[in-house]
């Protein structure tokens, strides 16, 4: 077994050589642009673009055709959310979203919302699911987008998309549906036509593609409509102009084809996985609480909060483990993470928070390691710190009047 | 972010861990910081009745710099007398441990640990005497 460990897998992931090997021609020989249509070197990117098109495509049940290259997730989601709000701006002005949503979402809301729509952003319950129902209720007559995402960065759980979009359509039928798909594509089944979602956003790094490289599945039938929101030589039908990463696309093709050929198996290794982690550490410690839906949650994922121990200094402790936390002190606001807050985890078990993420190159042994090391940091730590001494006395914490700084 | 090797040092051999009995007439207690703030420095000092401070103990519950904050002033204002320890400024902790930006607040909680520490040692004596 090597040090450091990754288990961080919900940030990013490792390129898998098998991935790698794919793109290699793309870096050196097969340098041609995938637009120029005057010569060999042009058309052999133009058919590699091409069948990684249809490897994303197959991987989530849609057609090649429908799948717009961008830069990554954060570009994909931009696209959709702007450019349906301004091609759809006539239809209205009023789009729906998640609180847990990532920042990419938000932070693009936000700014739909400083050029005149309206937002709504529905709250979760304490296992960080929404209803279907809940987002139906809050559609207006001028709604025009929902934006759910399938599957959490932070705490892993997964949204019923299909019901939503269900829902959703049924109250009504002209509301386009935007999943941000990035976390769960790859990992567990997600079909765009048995979800009837409209536009997804994939992201080639976090399924052991490269980075740099994402994509918008925009669908074809019935068609929807956006916007660019980057001008230039029409590329992408005129949805993204800019010479196309033909490496960066190559790997993404190749790694979603590995991707829909062993995630089943994969699947069911990384639940067994994550399952010993979460058993191994519950069965050590006391005052220890998942985070999320254990039941729908994404298989690699484990969010934990260590009571009385606070999650950059777990962190330090376990340096040779790559994982990250919720507390406030990793962000450069200091604010402990939202996504927390929206499943009403209090600040305090927000600030012991650490998430872990479990991936294709993670072994037993490694998981074994570090329920060793972490239960072992984690009493060390309490052992320093004057909350559990207080616990331990029987004070209740909430009863004191803390001195805020 | 990466961590200077002071703080690292503090943090894995943090100096003077413990607690001492809280009702004892010589020994001030100061607890500052908030859970959901992430953290808190509990900071005790035995405190002679000519006025010099004995031995200091901390708990925290904080990340790296904050553990190593109270580490490194337990460390410094052991010996010194009471008005001596009052002039401890969090600008010299942040110093010593090379503290960026963002982690300076662990040094004002450290400094706030010891006048508040103070503070219940004066008080207990004040109470005493009256």
């Amino acid at each position: 077994m090597k040090l450091p460990i990754y288990m961080d897998n919900n940030a990013t992931t490792a390129l898998d050589p098998r991935v790698l090997e794919a793109m290699m021609p793309y870096l050196t020989d097969k340098y041609g642009n995938a637009a120029s249509r005057s010569h060999a070197f042009g058309w052999e990117a133009e058919a590699a673009v091409d069948r990684a098109r249809d490897q994303i495509a197959s991987l989530i049940g849609g057609s090649g055709k429908e799948i717009v290259f961008t830069s990554g997730a954060t570009e994909s989601i931009n696209l959709a959310l702007k450019g349906a709000a301004s091609f759809y701006h006539e239809r209205g002005r009023h789009l729906i979203t998640l609180q847990t949503e990532h920042k990419a979402t938000l932070d693009t809301m936000k700014r739909l919302e400083r050029d005149g729509c309206r937002v709504t952003y529905l709250p979760v319950d304490k296992e960080g699911l929404v209803t279907p129902e809940q987002v139906a209720a809050a559609i207006e007559p001028d709604t025009i987008l929902v934006s759910i995402m399938l599957a959490n960065n932070e705490v892993g759980v997964v949204e019923p998309i299909a019901e939503i979009a269900a829902a959703v359509k049924a109250k009504k039928k002209d509301v386009l549906i935007h999943c941000d798909a990035v976390q769960g594509v790859g990992k567990i089944p997600f079909n765009v036509e048995t979800s009837r979602v409209d536009l997804a956003s994939l992201s080639a790094h976090k399924m052991y593609g490269p980075k740099g490289v994402g994509a918008l599945w925009v669908r074809r039938k019935p068609r929807v409509r956006i916007d660019p929101i980057i001008d230039g030589g029409g590329h992408e039908r005129g949805m993204r102009s800019g010479t196309l990463n033909v490496p960066g696309i190559v790997g993404f093709g190749a790694a979603a084809a590995l991707c829909q050929a062993e995630m089943a198996d994969e699947a069911v290794r990384l639940r067994a996985l994550r399952d010993r982690l979460n058993e191994g550490i519950m069965s050590r410690l006391t005052d220890v609480y998942v985070n999320g839906s254990m039941e729908h949650r994404l298989p690699g994922n484990l969010n934990i909060s260590f009571a009385f121990v606070e999650g950059e200094g777990l962190m330090m402790a376990i340096k040779d483990v790559a994982v990250s936390s919720g507390s406030a002190c990793t962000s450069a606001s200091l604010e402990p993470s939202y996504v927390l807050r929206a499943l009403g985890v209090g600040e305090e078990l927000a600030h012991t928070s650490i998430r872990f993420g479990l991936g294709r190159f993670n072994t037993a042994e490694e998981v074994d390691y570090v329920v060793k090391l972490v239960v072992d940091k984690v009493n060390r730590l309490r052992d320093l710190s004057p909350l559990w001494e207080m616990h331990q006395e029987g004070v209740d914490l909430k009863s004191v009047s803390w001195v805020a700084h | 972010m990466a961590y200077s090797e002071k703080v690292i040092e503090h943090y894995e051999n943090p100096r003077n861990v413990g607690s001492m009995p809280k009702d004892d007439p010589n020994v001030g207690t100061g607890i500052v910081g908030a859970p959901a703030c992430g953290d808190v420095m509990k900071l005790q000092l035995k405190i002679s009745d000519d006025g010099i401070i004995q031995d200091a103990k901390f708990k925290t519950f904080g990340c790296g710099s904050a553990i190593a904050s109270s580490s490194l002033v337990t460390e410094w204002v052991k010996g010194m007398t009471v008005d001596q320890a009052l002039t401890v400024k969090n600008t010299q902790i942040v110093e010593e441990l090379n503290l960026p930006p963002v982690k300076i607040h662990c040094s004002v909680l450290a400094e706030d640990a010891v006048k508040a520490a103070i503070a219940d040692y004066k008080k207990k004596r004040a109470s005493k005497e009256s």
